[in-house]
């Protein structure tokens, strides 16, 4: 439990870093980097939390799709390599937005949970996540991959030039 | 490990998202904050997952980056028509319906 919560602590404070540094940063082949440290660091944390077939979904998709996907975007809008300015002038409510949110959600939470533990056993496995995804859940599954290939068809339809 | 660890966790990071929705002008930056706000809610659906030992949060995980994966491709269409039509990637340009 000790080395869960040490590694747990490490993987966060490296999350928190990163996911400031995307919406810092002045340069925005670093955000996604720096996005990709965020994502990683989640699929650490799923792994901490036993979920290893999420945790490498999230490696094959997120870094390794999601992202690459951001950098063409990137790319294609040609936006500005140097170091500007790529905020508006909403800083300073924004900020004072975000912080309010956080400062309630921890209070709620606390007061919710307190000090619930997790107790993990054993790793989630893989067959019981698929064998409840192709009988419990069949019809989302099927819904969800009408909506990806409605999604891609709607992508090509916007982005072709005609 | 105490289940709220990770549940504030995901609080932060998804404040921080919001943070950056609202002050970025980059486009494709903004979609970059909308898929923190998302893994913060994955976050939070594996941790509830792992607490109440029940498969079905982690079943919602995957539907989740499976939608996000949608959202990407279709946002960043939108920003790529967007740049045709101003010359740039900045959504303040996009205002012309704006009294």
């Amino acid at each position: 439990m000790v080395a869960q919560n040490v590694a747990f602590w490490i993987i966060a404070i490296a999350m928190v870093l990163s996911a400031i540094g995307v919406v810092r940063t002045s340069n925005v082949v670093h955000a996604a980097l720096y996005l990709v440290i965020v994502l990683a660091g989640a699929a650490a944390q799923y792994i901490l939390l036993a979920a290893e077939f999420v945790a490498w979904v999230q490696v094959l998709i997120y870094i390794g799709a999601v992202v690459i996907l951001f950098l063409f975007g990137i790319m294609l809008t040609r936006s500005p390599m140097g170091d500007l300015d790529l905020d508006n002038s909403q800083r300073m409510p924004a900020f004072v937005a975000s912080l309010a949110l956080v400062g309630t959600l921890t209070a709620l939470l606390v007061d919710a949970f307190g000090n619930s533990k997790v107790v993990i056993d054993a790793p989630t496995k893989t067959s019981v996540l698929s064998s409840d995804i192709f009988r419990l859940y069949i019809v989302p599954f099927e819904a969800v991959s009408i909506l990806l290939l409605a999604a891609l068809v709607g992508a090509i339809v916007l982005a072709r030039r005609d | 490990m105490i289940l709220n660890q990770f549940l504030i966790l995901a609080a932060v990071l998804f404040c921080i998202g919001i943070y950056g929705v609202l002050v970025r002008r980059n486009g494709v930056l903004v979609l970059m904050s909308i898929e923190l706000m998302l893994n913060a809610v994955n976050l939070n659906l594996i941790a509830f997952s792992a607490y109440l030992q029940e498969t079905s949060g982690q079943i919602f995980v995957l539907f989740v980056i499976t939608i996000a994966a949608a959202e990407v491709g279709v946002g960043l269409a939108i920003i790529l028509l967007l740049f045709r039509n101003f010359r740039s990637p900045d959504l303040d340009q996009a205002q012309q319906l704006k009294g």
